[in-house]
């Protein structure tokens, strides 16, 4: 005997398939925001309390990173400069310049410069700077080339699979220890045979383990 | 065991089937007289992974439907995704203005100072995160320390940030500015100097500190009319009459245990929570280690009426009341040739003091008796008696000048301050660190007194149960905020320099002292820093002042030794023969409690939440009586017993504790206070409210009556409970000598090829530990040191006894042999870092994981607390954050915080990470410089703090290291081993030293 109407059939098909579709597109849609940069704040600029330009700096200057940035070699933090970094400087040119005003009020208060963090890892993210510098991993592999950033904006997306990427496959993304710090510094076309070289040279043993990073 | 229906079941054990149970059981290892008795409550335990922890949701309700299940489950599921869809909040970084030199964000300082207790400082280095200290270790160069702390130390740290500290300057209530106080006390001085300080009162604590010691006989001097009182209620009057008693001159002794083999402890529990004793466990366990290539090791004896870890790590151990302790000491004198009665009442334990004689006898010059603080001062005289004649004098105890500035008999000093009080020839009294309007003995009535004194001013940390009811109350700043000096056990001197300012504006007691002086407010540096100059006067000033501060101790300023001589030969003649009283009536014991001392540490909840090294009671105090007191008695756990003492009374549960001598119970000081703060108040019961000034120690004659009430405590000895497996192994060192592999044959370790899994290859580091239990004492610094590490938060009373801890260690107590004289034994419990690990394979969400160095990781962010991995834990060993249990409100207690640990929420679950934070700290330095990782560069907190060195820790894959060395020791063995589970941490299997004259050591 026949319960159900033939059209049944083809109701619950869609309804199987177009469930199935569903949660799938679902599935999709959630990724695709989830790795987008509204979640990720990849490649949006910061407005920062001083527009501090590292295009500039850094750039057309040719300020070295380790000038502001001084504990990067040595330490987890890779340091944040003082007022009185800022001051060395700016106590003798730009001195009434109206974008440095904040800076110089911090100087006269002795209140610090709040500036917003661009790269903000989450807080159970451990990251470490020094040994990345130590073992070849340029600060453009990361911060991209902040030379041309008049404003900071985050260049990867610090996602774990982004770090991932990188610790499964160094060999794609170190560089010899002296252009670390070099901004313009760009992979040879033999990068891979440069990679593998500098893996055995400098010892480069990236951990996948949830414990380097977690804890 | 909420309801009324199972208390019934709960009341007294039913001992003589328990007895009948354990008579020649032999080596049968238990926990607790629940589990002995098979009692209904701890078979419910037993039976359920995590007794009553399901129930959290559903507190007061007997099931849950179907339909409020799947609502709870909908919602749950709805409330996750939503959860997820958060954005990070923007965070900022706030760098300094002007950097200081050596502070860098991230990059931790270390500085030394010393932690004062009881007159005598342990030596620390004190870890500070940008200008927050954090956590502390020991400072390997101070005598009292070697790198190691006790739990009080590890503890302070809290009460630095407790919320509760006195915050403001008082008067009657009414909040002042400090320099109204200046000037108030400038007036108060001028008028005492027009005197010549007629009137004047100050009671503090033992004064030791150099800079204070100068500035009280410099008040003495300048206003002779004036009286500085000390007073502590952990009194060393006895020990102080005893070396009256016997060398006519006060003496402070330092025993070097690392000499003695043959080692005697008449109540005197040096290896936890007394003067010296992280340097006396050290120097004890270091000739605790056998091998089979020296299978040597000391003999400890003890005799004490209250069980003690000391007395847990005994290989002779006697059980008596206080009155037959010092007949015993008279009968061994006897026997030694010191005196000449032989002390007829040790009939019953003849065989036993002649082998405790023989043995001392037989070891000239290399045995030490040592007597603990709360021994009247004729079993002192006799020890020193003894040691002299042994030879031991000198050598294995070393007289030194006393350490404290001006040793005095301080119950009797408190009376007279209390008598002229009472007299009303106190005008003004200055209260420095003391609170005896809660601690002073019952008798004396303070408060009474108190009240009598026109001008009361006291200093404290707290606005305690004395500062309440003063007309000032100045905050005192915390030794980790203050400049000052202290002498360690042996008397080297450590200048204290601050960690951080003052947080509630804190003073310290030489300033306040100074102003009595009639000079002009200075800071508590320079007078320290004065008074270095003037001891150090020279144009190198600077340099020694340097290398004191960075060094931590004062080069050769250790107290001299003196030649002491035994004055007379009649000591001990005059004791009076132990009176016999009423069979209703007990002898009843006062003892500083192992967690809060005196009670000074009653507001600080990880010492609270600490579990009693033996009773394994937390956030309670317990009468400890004997189980066949209890017996007799009719008394289970719990029972509340009305207490009478002399007319006064107080009401309080007793606790059967396997080995505590029959004939007199213990009451634990320091609790029931009432002004402690938020943590402390109303905790336990008070046992000063018993204690009289002429018997501060031990009484007889104390009544107790059921009341028929019960107070469930919170005991953590039945959680987690392991069966009846071979988890603690231990054997003689005469079966050691024939077997040096004995453990091999009670425990089988499956061959490594035994597994369906590829094994991991685990190149590089493999991180082990190996914990030797002969070592450990029991002191549960290792506890406190991993909740200061790790960020553990405290759960409360309610939570304990509902079995959700959240140590990362504990500390199992086992016993073993009879119920009245059994031996215990101690074993540190934390992840076994499985190699093999039962809880990850079971982990639907891969949040628990194994690495490549053999570490068995939590991800917490990924953790969604199904608590799977710890129902499949065979140790039982992974805690789950049932609330929010971590305080993420109170902003003193973030600056505690380890930045290098994350802090965890709600429905995580948690465990030992074997300090990952600092394997990850070492190895990045080691491969940063280019160079292999130092073996012990990589230390646990355990590891570190552990004053007996049981822990050893690091890479099992270089077979130099100190901890393969110690897996190679045939002691080794695996807990469970018979599971396959390979742990990491490892136990090396305990070894007694028996006296074969006597039939029955430890087994």
């Amino acid at each position: 005997m026949q319960v159900f109407h033939r059209s049944t059939n083809v109701i619950s098909r869609f309804t199987i398939f177009g469930g199935l579709f569903l949660l799938g597109a679902l599935t999709f849609g959630l990724a695709t925001v989830n790795r987008s940069s509204w979640v990720t704040r990849q490649g949006i600029a910061r407005e920062q309390p001083v527009q501090f330009s590292h295009m500039h700096h850094a750039g057309e200057l040719g300020i070295d990173c380790r000038y502001c940035h001084t504990t990067v070699e040595r330490l987890a933090y890779a340091g944040m400069p003082p007022t009185q970094t800022c001051m060395n400087c700016h106590s003798q040119i730009w001195r009434d310049s109206p974008v440095l005003e904040p800076v110089r009020s911090s100087w006269r208060t002795g209140e610090s410069l709040q500036w917003i963090k661009v790269y903000d890892l989450p807080g159970y993210v451990y990251f470490n700077h020094s040994i990345h510098v130590a073992k070849g991993v340029g600060c453009a592999t990361c911060h991209g080339d902040v030379t041309k950033m008049n404003v900071l904006w985050q260049a990867p997306s610090l996602q774990m699979e982004w770090c991932l990427d990188c610790h499964r496959h160094p060999a794609r993304y170190v560089r010899p220890r002296e252009h670390v710090f070099d901004m313009k510094w760009q992979p040879p076309a033999e990068q891979l045979a440069l990679g593998l070289q500098l893996i055995a040279d400098y010892d480069i043993r990236p951990r996948t383990d949830c414990s380097a990073c977690h804890r | 065991m909420k309801d009324e229906g199972t208390k019934e079941s709960m009341a007294a054990h039913d001992f003589a089937s328990l007895r009948e149970r354990l008579t020649g059981s032999g080596r049968e290892y238990w926990r607790s007289l629940e589990e002995l008795a098979g009692s209904p409550e701890f078979e419910e335990l037993l039976h359920r992974e995590f007794p009553r922890q399901a129930e959290a949701m559903f507190e007061g309700r007997a099931t849950v439907d179907r339909r409020d299940f799947l609502r709870l489950m909908g919602a749950s599921l709805a409330l996750a995704g939503l959860g997820a869809c958060t954005r990070q909040p923007a965070e900022k970084v706030v760098p300094y203005v002007k950097a200081p030199e050596d502070i860098v964000p991230g990059e931790p300082l270390f500085f030394a100072t010393a932690m004062p207790l009881g007159g005598a400082a342990t030596g620390l280095l004190v870890e500070s995160h940008t200008g927050r200290p954090t956590k502390i270790e020991g400072n390997p160069s101070h005598p009292a320390s070697f790198g190691a702390t006790d739990a009080f130390a590890q503890a302070s740290i809290l009460t630095l940030y407790d919320p509760d500290r006195a915050q403001v300057v008082r008067r009657v209530g009414e909040i002042l500015p400090w320099p109204a106080f200046v000037q108030a006390f400038t007036t108060i001085a001028e008028a005492a100097r027009a005197s010549q300080g007629a009137g004047l009162r100050i009671l503090s604590g033992t004064v030791a500190s150099p800079t204070l010691a100068a500035q009280m006989r410099e008040l003495e001097t300048a206003l002779p009319q004036a009286r500085w009182h000390q007073y502590e209620p952990i009194s060393r009057d006895a020990a102080r009459a005893g070396a009256q008693l016997a060398f006519g001159r006060p003496v402070d002794l330092v025993h070097r245990l690392d000499h003695a083999d043959v080692i005697l402890s008449l109540d005197a529990d040096f290896l936890v929570g007394g003067r010296g004793a992280v340097r006396q466990a050290r120097d004890f366990a270091s000739r605790r280690r056998p091998t089979p290539d020296a299978p040597e090791m000391s003999r400890l004896w003890v005799v004490e009426s209250s069980p003690s870890p000391t007395g847990a790590r005994a290989d002779q151990r006697l059980a008596l009341p206080p009155s037959q302790i010092i007949q015993l000491t008279r009968a061994l004198a006897a026997r030694l040739g010191v005196g000449t009665e032989a002390g007829a009442a040790m009939a019953p334990h003849r065989a036993w003091v002649d082998a405790l004689a023989a043995d001392l006898r037989s070891h000239p010059k290399r045995g030490a008796v040592l007597v603990g603080d709360q021994q009247p001062a004729a079993v002192h005289a006799l020890a020193h008696a003894i040691n002299q004649r042994l030879g031991n004098l000198g050598e294995t105890v070393v007289a030194i000048e006393p350490i404290e500035a001006k040793p005095v008999d301080q119950t009797k000093d408190l009376r007279e301050l209390v008598d002229a009080m009472r007299a009303g020839e106190v005008e003004t009294l200055v209260l420095i660190d003391s609170n005896p309007v809660y601690d002073a003995p019952a008798d004396l009535d303070f408060a009474g007194a108190l009240s009598r004194v026109k001008r009361t001013i006291a200093l404290g940390l707290y606005t305690d149960e004395t500062a309440i009811r003063c007309h000032w109350h100045l905050p005192m700043a915390h030794y980790l905020e203050s400049w000052g000096d202290a002498r360690a056990f042996d008397g080297t001197v450590t200048i204290l320099q601050p960690l951080i300012e003052p947080l509630y504006g804190g003073k310290t007691p030489s300033e306040i002292v100074e102003i009595l002086l009639g000079r002009p407010p200075r800071s508590a540096h320079d007078l320290v820093r004065d008074h270095w100059q003037k001891e150090r006067p020279g144009a190198d000033f600077d340099r020694f002042w340097e290398r004191a501060l960075n060094d931590g101790v004062v080069a050769g300023t250790a107290s001299p030794a003196v030649r002491v001589a035994l004055q007379g030969s009649g000591i001990g003649a005059d004791v009076a023969p132990a009176a016999v009283g009423d069979p209703e009536q007990v002898e009843v014991l006062f003892r500083p409690d192992r967690k809060v001392y005196d009670g000074r540490f009653a507001n600080n909840a990880w010492l609270q939440e600490l579990p009693d090294a033996l009773t394994k009671v937390t956030w309670d105090n317990a009468v400890l009586i004997a189980p066949a007191l209890a017996e007799r008695r009719g008394l289970g756990n719990g029972d509340v017993v009305e207490l009478e003492l002399g007319g006064r009374k107080v009401a309080a549960p007793v606790w059967s504790t396997p080995g505590h001598a029959d004939g007199c119970v213990t009451l634990p000081l320091g609790y029931g206070r009432s002004r402690a703060g938020r943590v402390g108040n109303g905790v336990g019961f008070d046992a000063y409210v018993l204690r009289v000034s002429t018997a501060p120690d031990s009484a007889p004659g104390l009544s107790m009556r059921p009341t028929g009430e019960r107070r469930e405590l919170a005991c953590t000895q039945t959680h987690h409970s392991l069966e009846g497996r071979p988890i603690v192994l231990g054997a003689s060192l005469d079966e050691f000598r024939g077997h040096p592999d004995f453990v091999h044959e009670l425990v089988h370790h499956p061959d490594k090829e035994e597994t369906l899994l590829p094994n991991w290859p685990y190149e590089g580091h493999a991180w082990a530990m190996a914990i030797d239990l002969n070592a450990c004492v029991g002191c549960n610094a290792c506890i406190v040191a991993c909740q200061s590490e790790n960020n553990i938060p405290v759960v409360g009373r309610e939570q304990v006894a509902n079995g959700r801890e959240m140590q990362w260690i504990r500390l199992d107590r086992y016993y073993s042999g009879e119920l009245d004289a059994p031996d215990t034994h101690f074993q540190p419990m934390l992840c076994q870092h499985c190699e093999r690990a039962p809880c990850e394979v079971v982990c639907p969400v891969n949040a628990t994981v194994h690495d490549g160095e053999g570490l068995n990781v939590m991800v917490y962010n990924r953790c969604v607390g199904t608590r799977y991995c710890s129902n499949n834990c065979p140790y039982k060993v992974r805690r789950f954050n049932f609330f929010f249990f971590s305080d993420w409100t109170t902003e003193s207690l973030k600056l505690q915080r380890n930045p290098n640990v994350t802090v965890r929420s709600r429905g995580v679950m948690e465990k030992c990470t074997y300090c990952v934070q600092r394997i990850n700290r070492g190895r990045i330095d080691a491969r940063r410089e280019g160079r292999p990782l130092r073996d012990g560069e990589v230390r646990t907190a355990c590891q570190q703090v552990c004053p007996a060195e049981a822990i050893t820790f690091g890479d099992m894959n270089d077979p130099e290291s100190r901890v393969a060395r110690a897996k190679a020791n045939p002691r080794n063995y695996s807990v469970l081993a018979d599971l396959n589970t390979r742990p990491r941490t490892t136990y090396l299997a305990e070894v007694h030293n028996p006296d074969p004259k006597l039939a029955k050591g430890k087994t």
